[in-house]
């Protein structure tokens, strides 16, 4: 008994550090004063503040961008390139495996700095595309690893079998492989859109002159101190991933009822 | 079959965005001269040299692993019960509280260092409670505890999902057969349980390890301007002062102690093929 109630009170204790400061924060923003130790009175004005600072706007705009353009191109890339490695054997295989695994345990810090050498290297302005190129090359190994298991778990035969029926490769693709490995396709895309919305470090790094993402302008604003308009901006952004978190999972669901 | 073609572009896209990028990262750290210009390159060790012949510099080195290995043992010794409560409960209430572990990562990273900042700061809420009592405020912010807890805040939850996940598909067979055979709950525990975990408890230390050594951000907002770890001194050179040769010497440095933990960890993981993405 008194197990049990010493188990209910640590968990309750790891799960209060884990919120209390994301509740504090949303709080907060709706505090109508700029100290955030007292509590002044309910305001949306942080809000407002919000949507009329141009820098921010602009900010969340080129984060929408370059979360939907890299989140396509890598689904793209990584689903025809997970078909690849799935028909693939022995030593390039591994190779390729290893390889891909390496923006997913190499230190953002690290992954950052040689992209930004490699844009230096090759004369490319840095700016949106440098962003955007950075992205799709961090995004694509988690789309690889979300389609693969999906590969593995298709009946190797089907494909097969709908070209022995006359299909070409491609129609084989396209109706039998494709549909196949979806719930995957989706849920590597899905993954790549928030981590690429997410992106701080290698955003900071291979931005270009007064071009910034959301991360990047919370980072420069939190370095000049608090900032209501932060919490505010905070608050939107926790509840708009919320809603992705459980789209995600449903999703998750979905597959897993499928699966049996 | 045909389809193995397909690995073409992303074999191009890994060759161009990966593999000579990091052979540029080598080439930096391996020479000298005008970081804008590659005609004045010379193959030199000067950065390297420069790195270990300063006390400055092994000072910041061996600050940012200790920094980072008291983050990590925190989080084993505060994750491990945890996952493994939350492992004994039913299916239905452990998918709950795992998926309420999950969520605060989907904040943004840089919003919860921030969040630490409003409660923390000399008029923070921390500050606020203790001088209602009549107490001097504290100086609770800019220091190395400060970076410690912001470390602990935001890496835990990649020691917890590992442990937890190894510890539900443990066979409970095993347990109660330790049982039958007349072990009591701590010996199982130790002998079974403990040893079962360990490729959880290896990947957690590598998942949390890695972000931890290589951090700029929670020192740069959490621990002021004079407590620079390995990440910042590799951030100034790359965005301020512009030795970029310098800045990937440390990056190089930095590495090799990844690859030294991972060297130790993935022992103990038997299951790196396959699946991969562990945490989802």
């Amino acid at each position: 008994m008194v197990n049990k109630i010493l188990k209910r009170f640590y968990t309750f204790l790891i799960f209060l550090f884990l919120y209390a400061p994301i509740i504090v924060l949303i709080v907060f923003s709706f505090n109508n004063s700029k100290s955030r130790g007292v509590w002044n009175g309910f305001t949306l004005k942080w809000y407002i503040e919000l949507f009329k600072d141009s820098q921010v706007l602009k900010a969340l705009y080129n984060t929408i961008l370059i979360a939907i353009s890299s989140s396509l191109i890598s689904t793209i890339l990584g689903t025809i390139a997970a078909i690849g490695i799935f028909y693939m054997n022995g030593f390039s295989k591994k190779v390729i495996l290893n390889l891909n695994y390496m923006p997913v345990l190499n230190p953002d810090i690290v992954t950052a700095v040689s992209l930004m050498t490699l844009y230096r290297f090759l004369k490319i302005d840095f700016g949106l595309l440098t962003m955007l190129l950075s992205h799709i090359t961090f995004c694509i190994p988690y789309v690889v690893l979300s389609v693969l298991p999906k590969l593995k778990q298709m009946n190797k035969h089907l494909p097969e079998a709908a070209m022995d029926l006359g299909a070409t490769p491609m129609y084989a693709l396209r109706k039998v492989i494709i549909p196949e490995i979806m719930p995957g396709i989706i849920t590597g895309g899905l993954m790549a859109f928030t981590l690429s919305i997410d992106d701080f470090v290698i955003s900071f790094f291979n931005t270009g002159h007064g071009v910034s993402n959301l991360s990047i302008t919370i980072y420069s604003m939190a370095r000049r101190g608090i900032n209501p308009v932060i919490n505010a901006l905070s608050t939107l952004m926790f509840i708009g991933m919320l809603i992705l978190l459980l789209i995600i999972n449903k999703r998750a669901d979905i597959n897993n009822e499928e699966r049996g | 079959m045909k389809f193995k073609r397909f690995t073409i572009p992303y074999i191009l896209w890994l060759s161009l965005f990966i593999v000579i990028p990091l052979l540029l990262i080598v080439f930096y750290a391996l020479s000298s001269g005008d970081s804008q210009n590659f005609s004045t390159f010379e193959f030199s060790f000067a950065s390297l040299e420069r790195f270990f012949s300063s006390p400055v510099y092994i000072k910041v080195l061996i600050r940012s692993v200790r920094l980072a290995v008291v983050s990590t043992v925190i989080c084993l010794i505060l994750g491990y019960p945890i996952a493994y409560i939350i492992s004994k409960e039913n299916p239905k209430k452990r998918n709950v509280l795992i998926l309420m572990f999950v969520i605060p990562m989907w904040m943004n990273f840089l919003l919860r260092t921030y969040a630490w900042l409003t409660l923390l700061g000399k008029s923070g809420i921390i500050n606020s409670i203790i001088m209602k009592l009549g107490f001097q405020p504290l100086e609770l912010l800019y220091n190395d505890t400060a970076i410690l807890l912001g470390m602990v805040y935001n890496f835990l939850p990649f020691m917890v999902l590992p442990i937890f996940s190894v510890l539900t598909k443990i066979d409970f067979k095993l347990i109660e057969a330790a049982e039958d055979l007349g072990a009591n709950k701590i010996t199982t525990f130790r002998r079974v349980v403990f040893p079962l975990s360990l490729p959880g408890v290896m990947t957690g230390i590598s998942m949390v390890f890695i972000p931890a050594v290589s951090t700029f951000v929670i020192s740069d907002l959490l621990g002021g301007s004079k407590a620079s770890l390995i990440g910042n001194l590799i951030e100034q050179q790359f965005r301020y002062t512009g030795d970029w040769h310098f800045g990937s010497a440390m990056s190089i440095i930095l590495m090799v102690f990844i690859l030294i933990t991972m060297a130790l960890t993935s022992k103990f993981d038997k299951e790196k093929e396959g699946e991969g993405g562990g945490l989802w």
